[in-house]
């Protein structure tokens, strides 16, 4: 462990805007990256059912 | 035909099925999303809390464990769309098309990752959020193909034509991928020298890169995941028609 | 056998050689008859470099310390202006068609469209740099670096422009596309070109920077025209 208490750990020794600033950016562009394909797929296999249901109607 | 299957392996040609794709994915992302969530925490919990800060840049030398990830990430990323997409160009496989048109975006977002890190990181190492330094204008530069590859995908309407196309460009762009990696020698800046060199032991304690290699890895598996995701809602979408899939979206 | 094998090659020589020369003439000739073709993206080049000091300082020391970068940017615009024509007629009107169809290798055809519109935008240019060179108070020693390098960067303009004209042949809005595909690609050229103005400015020596820009003219000599046939025979087909 190298901060003292939690306060140190989140002032980042003076630094603790960017360093927060990044990971939360990048935290945000990974959980995107994942969720986005997930909602995706959703959409795919809904749309794929519709079509489906639709040719055999018919 | 017969000749080049001598020499090439049987999982290649199987590659070429969407089918034994999608299945193959769909075995393998369990295992690669828990290796991504293990690596990850571990990872930023080392990075934070237990790395020691570094002696002149202090604790903002932490970026480091999310901006070289990162960085290394986008430019492997590049890679490997134009690896697939010459694979797609060369043995006209659907498959390696929609890896190639797959890994568009996540490279895009993550050489945006990558660039914000870096200026964020400049703040209070140089003095201001944008330094017009070697490796983060190579970096910009490997944004812009990103994005050229993404327009130029959007812009042509048939989907063979469009992966072809798209493909010839990442491997033109290719050829800026040692211009990136020599930039640093070229204009010599005042970025710090590659952090990792495969030929040398890094200048860096243990302690401080072990957390470093910890990362990288992890963030091969988010490429793992969030590619093979995308990569089966392709594979569905290019595929409505086969058989396969109606029994699929049937069985739900 | 050995005979005819011969014959045939007596008569292959020479035709790849006519062939180039011939699409080359066409090209010089078409450009020549659309007189204004030939003459825009000059008088671009012209106004853009008009454009920095009215807009940034027309001061003599800060122009003259800018003016290697103006120059090679302009002409960089300039060329790329100029590039979405460069298949386009053809396309359109079914020439392009021919081309990929007719026996003589794409690579030669390719070269030869290339090379005619380097010397329909890029040469030139490279003669007119010296005009703006003056109105910029670019000093008399940067004059021959800047010429000596628009001279070797501009054939690698064209060759790197020409495939993103070859991708985007097929697309209406195929303009602002170019663009964003091939600036990018750019970067280098412009970097080394601008360098070996300020190398030549201070008096530095050039060979490195010429080396380079002849390097990369070279490289895009032997894989633009690959590049170019590839695209074209996607986007025609597509």
């Amino acid at each position: 462990m190298s901060f003292d208490s939690i306060s140190e750990f989140f002032a980042m020794g003076g630094h603790g805007l960017y360093v927060w600033l990044s990971y939360a950016i990048a935290l945000a562009i990974l959980v995107l990256n994942i969720i986005n394909p997930v909602m995706q797929k959703k959409k795919v296999l809904t749309d794929l059912a519709r079509r489906l249901r639709r040719e055999k109607s018919t | 035909m017969s000749e080049n299957k001598k020499w090439l392996p049987r999982w290649f040609f199987q590659l070429a099925s969407p089918r034994w794709c999608y299945d193959i994915t769909g075995k393998l992302l369990p295992g690669f999303v828990i290796a991504m969530l293990l690596l990850l925490v571990t990872g930023i919990v080392w990075a934070l809390m237990f790395a020691p800060a570094d002696y002149q840049q202090g604790n903002s030398f932490r970026i480091i464990y999310i901006h070289v990830p990162s960085a290394i990430l986008a430019q492997s990323c590049y890679m490997l769309m134009a690896i697939a997409g010459a694979i797609g160009l060369i043995w006209k496989m659907k498959v390696a098309d929609m890896v190639a048109k797959s890994c568009a975006p996540i490279g895009a977002t993550i050489a945006i990752m990558a660039l914000a890190t870096g200026a964020i990181w400049g703040k209070p190492t140089w003095g201001s959020w944008w330094v017009w330094d070697a490796r983060l204008t190579s970096m910009l530069i490997l944004l812009f193909l990103y994005l050229g590859v993404i327009a130029l995908h959007s812009a042509i309407e048939n989907e063979v034509t469009a992966a072809q196309s798209a493909a010839v460009l990442s491997l033109v762009g290719l050829v800026n991928i040692p211009i990136i990696k020599y930039s640093v020698e070229w204009w010599n800046t005042l970025h710090q020298p590659a952090t990792f060199k495969l030929t040398e032991k890094p200048a860096m304690p243990p302690e401080m890169w072990v957390p470093l290699l910890v990362m990288v890895i992890g963030f091969y598996c988010f490429f793992a995941v969030s590619l093979m995701l995308r990569l089966r809602n392709e594979i569905l979408q290019r595929e409505r028609r086969a058989g396969w899939v109606r029994e699929l979206i049937e069985k739900q | 056998m050995n005979l005819q094998t011969n014959q045939q090659l007596e008569i292959k020589e020479p035709a790849l050689m006519s062939g180039f020369v011939a699409v080359l003439k066409r090209d010089l000739m078409l450009a020549y008859r659309r007189k204004s073709d030939l003459l825009n993206p000059l008088i671009f080049f012209l106004m853009v470099a008009t454009l920095f000091p009215l807009g940034v300082s027309p001061e003599p020391q800060f122009l003259a310390e800018v003016a290697p970068g103006v120059v090679w940017v302009a002409a960089l615009l300039a060329t790329l202006l100029s590039m979405d024509g460069l298949f386009r007629s053809d396309y359109e009107d079914g020439t392009l068609e021919q081309m990929l169809l007719c026996p003589q290798p794409l690579f030669l055809t390719v070269m030869a469209k290339v090379l005619a519109h380097w010397m329909m935008t890029g040469l030139p240019l490279t003669l007119m740099a010296p005009l703006l060179g003056v109105m910029l108070f670019l000093p008399g020693e940067g004059m021959g670096g800047l010429m000596l390098s628009l001279l070797l960067g501009t054939p690698t303009l064209s060759l790197v422009g020409a495939i993103g004209a070859a991708l985007t042949v097929g697309l209406r809005k195929g303009g602002v596309l170019i663009s964003l595909l091939v600036l990018p690609l750019y970067i280098p050229v412009l970097i080394f070109g601008t360098g070996a103005v300020q190398a030549a400015v201070t008096g530095l020596p050039l060979v490195g920077f010429v080396a380079l820009l002849g390097a990369m003219l070279v490289l895009g000599l032997v894989l633009a025209p690959f590049a170019i046939s590839a695209a074209l025979r996607i986007s025609v087909s597509g």
